[in-house]
């Protein structure tokens, strides 16, 4: 029994190794865990079952993790993935981890800040992701992604990402 | 098909058929950024359509997917509100349009998220807070043009008078809307009105229209009835899967 305990933890060791090489392709700079997208994941020495959440419902880069995930999983020597899509609950941009965050801010984009009402349900960044200037103006309400707005820094000049609250 | 398959049909079209006319403006919008948002109102409408879509097509039980509900059902099939097929029009239009069921949508995905049908609920709770952003966006866009100069003035108003008869249909429920009521699945349709009129209120008012009178005739969309400009829509929409059956990328 220990030994089964033992081939469990580590194939649930080596999957979770393996979902943290799945990057976002519209913004690879974070992973699958760091954007929050993964609900569960159980595994056993050869099976893989990984419940995943979109973020916004048509964003196109969904299906492109979820054959991601599955093709990582296989070559990594699971035999019979299973990819999830789990609804409840919904995706929230407070499921980014703070690393998540932080690589965010890194990348060029501004993190997602502010309260949720309903007057301004995206919020407003901080600041700006290059100077860290406070000193901003919201060029557009949609930016490249559903996700995004895109901001410009009257201190530096420079436009940027927002990654919008949801 | 079930009772309930079909109610889901008509949300799923509703959404479907508005993804498509805004996907008409891309490279088209008056600005690059509205070009963006209505590209990305679309997406976030066509995600909520493949959803509704795929669980339709399961609890119809015939092996129907998604593409074949959306790409091969002809227009008397459809089961969208007919104000969603009422023509693009010039900006002030596609908005006005936008804006009138981007406020619909945002009372009925709330009220959906406490439906009985948990699967539903859980497509709504994701739809509900994606159509925040769609009413913000396009109300705001009512008021710029409504508080605007004479001419975007004009054109707003001659569209709220155009497209408000079609609004009567989204209130007014058929034996359908009803017994989805009774089981819980989805809210009483005159439940939603006060919200919406509320919502809708405010922002002509702040736009400087006016809210105008409720029309005689009314058009069911919902259960089938249909303008020409439907049959158009689907003709592009559905023209290479009609023409190449099972066409991949």
């Amino acid at each position: 029994m220990s030994a089964t305990l033992t081939g469990a933890a580590e194939a649930l060791a080596r999957a979770r190794a393996t979902l943290e090489t799945v990057l976002d392709p519209e913004i690879p700079a974070l992973n699958v865990y760091e954007l929050g997208l993964i609900r569960f994941v159980d595994a056993s020495d050869h099976r893989a079952r990984v419940g995943v959440t979109p973020t916004y419902t048509g964003c196109p880069a969904s299906a492109f993790i979820r054959r991601a995930i599955e093709e990582a999983l296989r070559a990594d020597g699971f035999q019979e993935v299973e990819v999830i899509e789990v609804l409840t609950p919904p995706w929230s941009s407070a499921d980014l981890t703070p690393t998540g965050r932080r690589k965010l801010e890194a990348y060029g984009i501004a993190p997602p800040a502010g309260r949720r009402a309903n007057r301004d349900p995206r919020g407003s960044p901080r600041r700006c992701p290059r100077c860290h200037g406070a000193d901003l103006e919201c060029v557009s309400e949609f930016g490249s992604t559903p996700c995004k707005a895109l901001y410009r820094c009257r201190a530096c000049g420079e436009p940027f990402d927002y990654f919008k609250c949801l | 098909m079930s009772a309930r398959a079909e109610f889901l049909l008509r949300l799923a079209d509703t959404s479907l058929i508005l993804a498509q006319q805004l996907g008409a403006w891309v490279g088209h919008a008056p600005a690059i950024e509205e070009d963006l948002g209505l590209a990305n109102v679309a997406l976030d409408l066509l995600g909520q359509a493949r959803l509704l879509l795929t669980y339709a097509g399961e609890l119809e039980g015939r092996g129907r997917t998604e593409d074949a509900l959306a790409f091969l059902r002809d227009p008397e099939e459809y089961r969208n509100l007919a104000l969603a097929e009422r023509p693009n029009g010039d900006f002030a239009q596609t908005i006005v349009r936008q804006f009138l069921l981007d406020a619909y949508q945002h009372e009925l995905f709330g009220a959906l998220t406490s439906s009985s049908d948990a699967r539903l609920a859980a497509i709504a709770a994701n739809a509900a807070r994606e159509t925040r952003y769609h009413v913000r966006y396009s109300g705001g866009w009512v008021v710029r043009l409504g508080d605007g100069t004479e001419d975007s003035h004009a054109r707003v108003a001659r569209a709220l008078s155009a497209l408000w008869p079609y609004t009567a249909e989204l209130f007014d429920p058929d034996p359908l809307d009803e017994s989805m009521a009774r089981e819980g699945v989805a809210p009483p349709l005159a439940d939603l009105e006060p919200g919406w009129r509320a919502a809708v209120g405010t922002v002509l008012s702040e736009a400087r229209l006016e809210l105008p009178p409720t029309a005689a005739y009314r058009w069911y969309g919902k259960r089938g009835e249909h303008g020409e400009t439907l049959g158009h829509l689907l003709a592009e929409m559905q023209y290479l899967q009609r023409a190449y059956p099972g066409a991949t990328w």
